[in-house]
């Protein structure tokens, strides 16, 4: 592994997600093989043909108080819920204002927001509408309401890649640590795209589940029966330190933030590339950018959205990049697909399964689909091997974008 | 009938704690809404829709920036 820049370690850990409202509860249900789809019950179902979704286990409104929560974009309280039980689970760390930064993205931005304020607009008036409504649309708000809370001043970013911003942002953090442009660095990505507009516009694509009689069976990566992926909502926010400044508080390390590849299809805005060779040029830079081999990686966090046409190449990229070795899951199967904050919640899966030496399985997979030679994990957890090992979580995204990141246990 | 010096206290108090969490108890006539509140200026325009939807009255953008303490939007209100 490389020796001659800054390491990056993961020091904390935060996310909001259908499957709870923390990391913890999120963990232990993912590995219970628990399903956090439901099937939605607001008037506007009627209107779209996908009835279920996988809903924040904890509504934020819950948990922030009434006068912060008006002012935030549902995606915005997610990304804040999360950034805040990082930052607590880093030790809320004292860093040099100039030496933190904050990078977290989201797919689609404040569209709640958008909506219904047009509504108010066209209902009552300009008058009526929140001073907030910019700041709430605006998809780097929830990187500058981070920035504001904890103080980082060296600068606060918001990537947008789709589908694959979380994973993208945290890439961008490591690398803003190696650049020396900071110490710390607050990553991750959010989404908040429950509505009907964006279920009817997915729906318009045809890319989504409409396996209305069996929601929690909807989202099936991997399985022959699969026929599009299932919307979530939520955040996954990780707190990245260079190695040395972790070091030197003290602070629990979870694993090495080893690097990051990246890759563009240039081939279609939403259909993925039929060979996989822009999952193999991420995957295969990842592993250069970390100084792994694929041997060194035991398990992969695939992408896997459930959707007919992306699982089975992703699983083929993965057998020629890393080998037929490494244990593969979906857990967009329990967790349905959050999007901009798909790369982070799946990061944080990543980095989980590596400081507990286990696999969550992939669920609803009953019948495996032909072409897959890597070894899905399925019906329960599969345990990771001892000594130094390396995982890696594949993010994809409209637009072309192919992001792979690499863990490393410490 | 015109509302008293308390009754519109009153109800400004309950709209700063609904938008901005601050007490409604320390709302009180003398306070400086930037200085002494710590509220910044969106939060004030919210502020100033809110009064006027529950003090009848229309409190123009010229005259908002005029209205720096609790006491100044209370006698704007009763004017």
């Amino acid at each position: 592994m490389s020796k001659d820049r800054v390491r990056v370690v993961v020091t904390g850990l935060g996310a909001t997600t259908p499957l709870g409202g923390d990391v913890a509860s999120t963990w232990s249900a993912l590995l219970d093989g628990r399903s956090g789809i439901r099937t939605l019950t607001e008037d506007w179902v009627d209107s779209v043909p996908v009835k279920f979704a996988g809903v924040a286990a904890v509504d934020p409104g819950e948990v922030l108080p009434r006068p912060e929560a008006r002012r935030l974009d549902r995606a915005e309280q997610f990304a804040l819920i999360a950034a805040r039980e990082a930052w607590r689970d880093a030790g809320t760390p004292e860093v040099e204002p100039t030496r933190l930064g904050v990078v977290v993205g989201s797919g689609i931005g404040g569209i709640t927001t958008i909506l219904a304020a047009y509504d108010t607009f066209k209902e009552k008036g300009w008058q009526r509408l929140s001073p907030f409504t910019v700041p709430m649309l605006m998809p780097n708000g929830a990187a500058g309401w981070i920035g504001i809370e904890i103080g980082a001043k060296a600068g606060v970013h918001a990537t947008v890649s789709a589908c694959a911003t979380g994973a993208e942002s945290i890439g961008y953090g490591i690398e803003m640590i190696r650049d020396g442009r900071a110490d710390v660095v607050v990553a991750g990505g959010t989404e908040a795209a429950i509505h009907p507009l964006n279920v009817a516009s997915f729906a318009a694509m045809r890319a989504m589940s409409t396996r209305n009689d069996e929601p929690l069976r909807a989202s099936r990566p991997f399985d022959k029966g699969r026929d599009g992926f299932v919307l979530g909502e939520g955040s996954g926010i990780v707190v990245l330190e260079s190695e040395e400044h972790a070091r030197a508080r003290g602070a629990k390390i979870y694993a090495v933030a080893a690097g990051a590849g990246y890759s563009s299809d240039a081939h279609h805005i939403a259909q993925p590339e039929p060979t996989g060779a822009g999952i193999r040029l991420a995957v295969q830079r990842a592993l250069e950018d970390s100084g792994l081999t694929g041997a060194d990686v035991k398990h992969i966090n695939a992408h896997a959205t459930s959707t007919p046409a992306g699982d089975v190449v992703e699983t083929i990229a993965i057998k020629e990049t890393i080998g037929s070795h490494p244990l593969v899951t979906a857990t967009k199967s329990m967790t349905g697909h959050l999007l901009g904050g798909a790369g982070g919640i799946e990061s944080i899966f990543t980095i989980l399964a590596l400081t507990d030496r286990v696999v969550p399985a992939t669920v609803n997979v009953d019948d495996l689909d032909d072409g897959i030679e890597v070894p899905i994990v399925r019906d329960e957890p599969h345990k990771l091997p001892d000594g130094q090992i390396a995982a890696i979580n594949n993010s994809f995204g409209f637009g072309g974008h192919n992001v792979a990141v690499a863990f490393t246990t410490v | 009938m015109a509302l008293t010096e308390q009754e519109i206290l009153a109800g400004l108090g309950k709209i700063v704690n609904e938008i901005t969490g601050i007490p409604a108890a320390e709302v009180t006539p003398e306070k400086s809404f930037v200085d002494d509140l710590d509220i910044d200026s969106l939060s004030m325009v919210e502020i100033a829709v809110a009064a006027q939807d529950e003090f009848g009255v229309e409190i123009p953008d010229d005259q908002l920036k005029h209205l720096k303490t609790v006491k100044d939007v209370i006698n704007f209100i009763q004017a």
